[in-house]
């Protein structure tokens, strides 16, 4: 982690310290955003952290939103080849694309359908090797298409995700969510991403400015890092909000007020 | 206040009287709620441990954390369950609730039980939930006639998965069991209807909720005004109280959190006055003053501001009234004119202009018939 640039959102989420043990082990982290500011920067960052040469992670990542060769072209613009690492056993990519669980008969309810992707996902972490096993992470993109599979059944959706939950305790493993907050919006009570606020050890929310669009700035990230408890003991209750600008093979990370 | 409730529960109920029941509650903008449940959890399990309560177990019903997290937590605060647990027992609800593990085609992977804890594989059939939770009390405290206490580590997701009316069913029931000593539990209030929470409000003899430190800051988009009253609603909330006592009435207390590394502190609210002598004291006193401006007023300041005459009729200290005009200054001009109450001065110097005015309260009588405003043309 030391050789590489580290940006504020890499601060924010502890990834400024030592690559061992992973910071986000053990840890459900909840990426949130509209339509006016796409989140999945943030999910990609993450990906190319998590896949640094300096770490052992593995990345189990189902993916409902985009196909593998969308990812791949936009990690080797972040200088990630998901290609290789694909090849080497460190990225295993689910293509769920076509909205339906893997081997799902069209009888089987959505519930059943959830269950087989859970199963798919604990086979997949208990044949990966010994030392692999304590290092893996999964990321979801993104909930709301979880939602559509599940022909709206939200609550197999949260029981789904309860069980992902249940992965984290087991095997140490991180759970890495991506959703959008505004489909939410005009629910008077929005339980599922309540649910998911309240299950998230740090939520990261991706929001316009308060003031409005401007060219310089694409957002602001708020990172809220809850000091949860785990094994090394407590860290405390963190909170971190800086402005963005995407760009074509990077994304600018800064204060607000620091540009010039 | 916070120990209150622990002594509360420790204390247990009468002979022939429901067990007291305790709900913590928070919400999104204050979600420290289960930092107040693991506090009462660690004070409940001392107590038990020193002899000093009436129940002599306790039954945690785990759906939101698994085993392991509650054997942790009270590893770090000085409890070691793993070598002896004979009066505390997990029931997990956490690792497979559904039992989609038993739908799994390689078995294999199950995981295996401990006598710390035990699977509920069902948690829809609150029924067998009730009769798991008992039978494993009773394992811990044998026959005879002593108690146990059940903590519920989140309601909200033990109604996702059952009616509103057989989870209040549940927890009326184990609340009325003789052997139950004392039972509290968690709920987010924003993910339920308010029906909901009323009813286990209804159901407690204590509720706990959980509160912002700054509720304006709740729901507006980030900037930098309100990051800073976010950053405080992340490390600190208000904590209110509603006692119900046997005879009736109701007492409600209030109390600060704060949320450090070592777990969750709680202070006694500062009154009004203490906040804002704290924030103006001046700097003569040594303490740094928090506002912006300054609102003393200096010797010098206090000695002019007491010169100054008010252009009112009645200065109220006995003397003739001198009307300061705001052109002479005060004593220098003899000729003057003098008001006193109810007598009309004419000018003398008709060149300047003048007020002359007329008390109408003294030469008429109030007519209380008159309404003052019949002269208005609206």
């Amino acid at each position: 982690m030391e050789n590489q640039n580290l940006n504020l959102l890499d601060r924010a989420l502890g990834l400024d310290g030592p690559s061992e043990p992973w910071p986000l082990s053990g840890r459900v982290v909840l990426i949130e955003d509209c339509v006016e500011t796409s989140g999945s920067f943030v999910l990609h960052q993450l990906v190319k952290r998590s896949l640094s040469p300096t770490s052992s992670n593995v990345i189990i990542f189902v993916a409902f939103a985009n196909p593998f060769s969308h990812y791949d072209r936009i990690l080797r613009k972040l200088g990630c080849n998901l290609v290789t690492q694909r090849d080497n056993k460190r990225f295993i990519f689910f293509d769920m694309l076509m909205l339906r669980c893997p081997d799902v008969d069209e009888g089987k309810s959505s519930e059943g359908g959830l269950v087989l992707l859970y199963e798919k996902i604990l086979k997949t972490i208990c044949g990966l090797p010994g030392d692999k096993k304590d290092y893996v992470t999964i990321m979801i993109d993104d909930i709301s298409l979880v939602e559509v599979a599940a022909n709206g059944g939200s609550d197999y959706v949260l029981d789904f995700l309860h069980y992902c939950h249940a992965l984290t305790s087991e095997f140490d493993c991180s759970l890495i969510t991506l959703n959008h907050e505004d489909i939410y919006s005009s629910m008077e009570r929005p339980t599922l991403i309540l649910q998911m606020e309240y299950l998230a050890d740090i939520l990261i929310k991706a929001e316009p400015l308060s003031t409005g669009l401007a060219t310089d700035v694409h957002g602001q990230l708020t990172v809220l890092n809850k000091g949860t408890s785990h094994r090394l003991g407590r860290s405390g209750n963190k909170i971190h909000n800086f402005h963005y600008k995407v760009k074509e093979n990077t994304v600018e990370y800064f204060y607000p007020g620091s540009r010039v | 206040m916070a120990d209150t409730i622990c002594r509360t529960l420790r204390d247990g109920g009468l002979e022939g009287e429901h067990a007291p029941a305790l709900t913590i509650k928070d919400s999104k903008a204050s979600p420290f709620g289960f930092d107040v449940f693991n506090y009462v959890l660690t004070q409940l399990s001392n107590y038990i441990l020193a002899g000093k309560s009436q129940s002599r177990g306790l039954v945690v019903v785990a759906y939101s954390r698994s085993p392991s997290f509650y054997v942790d937590l009270l590893k770090r605060r000085g409890i070691d369950i793993a070598s002896s647990h004979d009066w505390i027992h997990i029931l997990d609800c956490y690792t497979d609730p559904l039992g989609w593990k038993n739908w799994l085609i390689d078995k294999d992977i199950s995981q295996e039980a401990s006598s710390l804890s035990s699977f509920c594989q069902d948690v829809r059939n609150l029924d067998k939930l009730y009769s798991l939770i008992i039978e494993q009390g009773k394992g811990l405290i044998g026959q005879g006639k002593d108690r146990f206490s059940i903590a519920i580590d989140s309601v909200s997701e033990m109604v996702r998965h059952a009616s509103i009316s057989s989870v209040a069913g549940i927890l009326s029931n184990l609340r009325s069991h003789d052997q139950v000593s004392s039972i509290f539990w968690l709920l987010h209030s924003d993910l339920h209807e308010i029906k909901f929470t009323s009813v286990l409000e209804y159901l407690s003899s204590m509720v706990a909720s959980v509160e912002p430190f700054n509720q304006a800051a709740f729901g507006q988009r980030v900037d930098l005004e309100n990051l800073s009253m976010l950053e405080q609603n992340f490390r600190k909330g208000k904590f209110h109280v509603r006692f119900k006592r046997r005879n009736g009435r109701v007492r409600v207390m209030c109390e600060e959190i704060l949320v450090e590394l070592a777990g969750i502190k709680f202070t006694p609210v500062l009154s009004e006055d203490e906040i804002i002598n704290q924030r103006l004291l001046p700097k003569r006193y040594g303490f740094v003053q928090q506002v912006q401006f300054n609102l003393q007023l200096s010797e010098e300041e206090r000695n002019e501001r007491a010169k100054v005459v008010l252009p009112f009729e009645h200065q109220g200290n006995g003397k003739p009234i001198q009307i300061y005009d705001g052109r002479r200054s005060l004593g220098e001009n003899k000729e003057e004119a003098l008001v006193s109450t109810g007598k009309l001065q004419p000018d003398e110097d008709s060149g300047k202009g003048q007020i002359i005015y007329f008390r109408d309260s003294d030469d008429e009588m109030p007519d209380s018939d008159e309404d003052p405003d019949d002269d208005l043309d609206i």
